[in-house]
């Protein structure tokens, strides 16, 4: 594998997760490269050479790439191999927004489920948000 | 698409066993687990693409060749793994493989003693003497020392030990990272070599049951847990196989997302593996 690789990707597959391994595979990269992790234009491993890596079928991730390639994520070049998309930054950026969006929503259930109101979750928002700040 | 295997309403009759209307393809370049447990038929099916044996009904197609019209063609072509060496165990790896060799147009020599090196094969050694992971091994070499692109292996891990297992994942990895080689291997126990088949053929007492992706078998069954009360309503209906104790029932379903839905917490929901799906399917209902 692209030693390149190595230091910028990390994919880790659990048995134990309810999700299906392509879509761990996809999930992790995905978030990779939104993270900008992966710099645009760089190489991923080859579908076969991830699958041994992995020790997972072909068709796994096989279809793991298909998903990110519908995402627009990464490109795939007949012959070349994949590699992460060249992107509009924009979208990368309205892309990023949507997952803090849903990770958000899903914090807000949470507070409703335990009878948070939406002062006390801003509270807890802003307290954190400032923590951030002071030790970053 | 092009394929390395078409298996067409094979059946083949032997006193007290049928294998009937076997149908399933395999593409080039895709691996194969051909999975069942002890007297399915898993043998039997892989004699019959060897022609080792004589099929009763139907047609099987090794790329697109008759396997019987053009077996010679086709062996030339295959790499084929047996679970017990067929060698003459008196001969040294190197003598054994002099026999061989002439056998196929495409023998590359430089490959074979890369292939030795690379798996620990002494070429001195009697094949007698070789541990039977270093015989499949040696099989191995020969396959692809004649650029075999079907590589056909029947129970090519029984009675060998995890870290062999391991290994001989690892080379087959490496084996189909050319795009080209296709894989066919049969198993009756699920061990760790399944990791690398994209597709599961199942078969139970002479007949398939199904010849699937693997991602898609293990979607499609979970296994589910829950107490005895549970049952009588109904429920077992939506089970493919049970096994009820007196403590409560395990039981193998296609139906798992509205059971989900419509028992909540009551059922346990858990991934099914290959092993369970195998079993429950074999065992159908069974009281402990």
């Amino acid at each position: 594998m692209d030693t390149r690789m190595d230091r910028t990707m990390r994919i880790v597959i659990s048995n134990a997760s309810p999700d299906p391994i392509y879509k761990q595979i996809a999930d992790q990269i995905r978030d990779a490269v939104l993270r900008g992790q992966l710099e645009e234009g760089a190489p991923l491993p080859s579908i076969r050479g991830l699958a041994k890596e992995l020790q997972v079928s072909v068709i796994t991730t096989n279809r793991a790439y298909e998903e990110l390639e519908k995402d627009g994520l990464i490109t795939s070049v007949p012959g070349k191999g994949s590699f992460v998309a060249v992107h509009n930054q924009e979208l990368l950026r309205e892309k990023r927004l949507h997952l803090l969006e849903e990770k958000l929503t899903e914090a807000i259930e949470d507070a409703r489920q335990m009878g948070l109101t939406k002062e006390e979750l801003m509270n807890i928002i802003t307290l954190l948000y400032e923590g951030e700040e002071q030790h970053g | 698409m092009d394929k390395a295997l078409r298996v067409m309403n094979v059946s083949k009759h032997y006193p007290g066993f049928n294998l009937s209307n076997v149908s399933f393809e395999l593409e080039r370049g895709y691996v194969m687990g051909l999975i069942g447990p002890n007297g399915a038929g898993k043998s039997t099916l892989i004699k019959l693409i060897m022609n080792l044996v004589k099929r009763d009904g139907g047609t099987i197609e090794v790329f697109g060749l008759d396997n019987q019209e053009h077996e010679l063609e086709i062996k030339e072509r295959i790499g084929f793994v047996y679970d017990t060496i067929p060698y003459y165990g008196m001969l040294t790896v190197s003598e054994m493989k002099s026999l061989i060799a002439p056998f196929y147009q495409k023998w590359n020599e430089n490959v074979f003693r890369r292939y030795l090196k690379e798996f620990g094969l002494n070429p001195g050694q009697k094949i007698d003497t070789l541990s039977r992971g270093m015989q499949t091994k040696f099989q191995l070499a020969v396959a692809l020392s004649h650029e075999a692109e079907f590589i056909i292996m029947d129970e090519p891990t029984s009675g060998l030990d995890p870290v062999f297992r391991s290994e001989l994942l690892d080379i087959l990895y490496d084996i189909i990272q050319d795009e080209e080689k296709t894989i066919l291997f049969s198993t009756h126990i699920t061990t760790d070599l399944e990791k690398i088949a994209d597709y599961i053929t199942f078969i139970n007492d002479g007949q398939l049951v199904f010849c699937m992706p693997k991602d898609e078998v293990l979607d499609r069954y979970a296994v589910v847990k829950g107490g005895l009360e549970l049952l009588g309503s109904g429920l077992e209906r939506r089970f493919v196989g049970m096994r009820r104790g007196h403590t409560g029932f395990a039981a193998l379903t296609d139906d798992a997302e509205a059971l989900m839905r419509e028992y909540g917490q009551k059922l346990v929901v858990e991934k099914a593996s290959l092993e369970d799906i195998m079993v429950y399917m074999v065992r159908g209902e069974r009281s402990v």
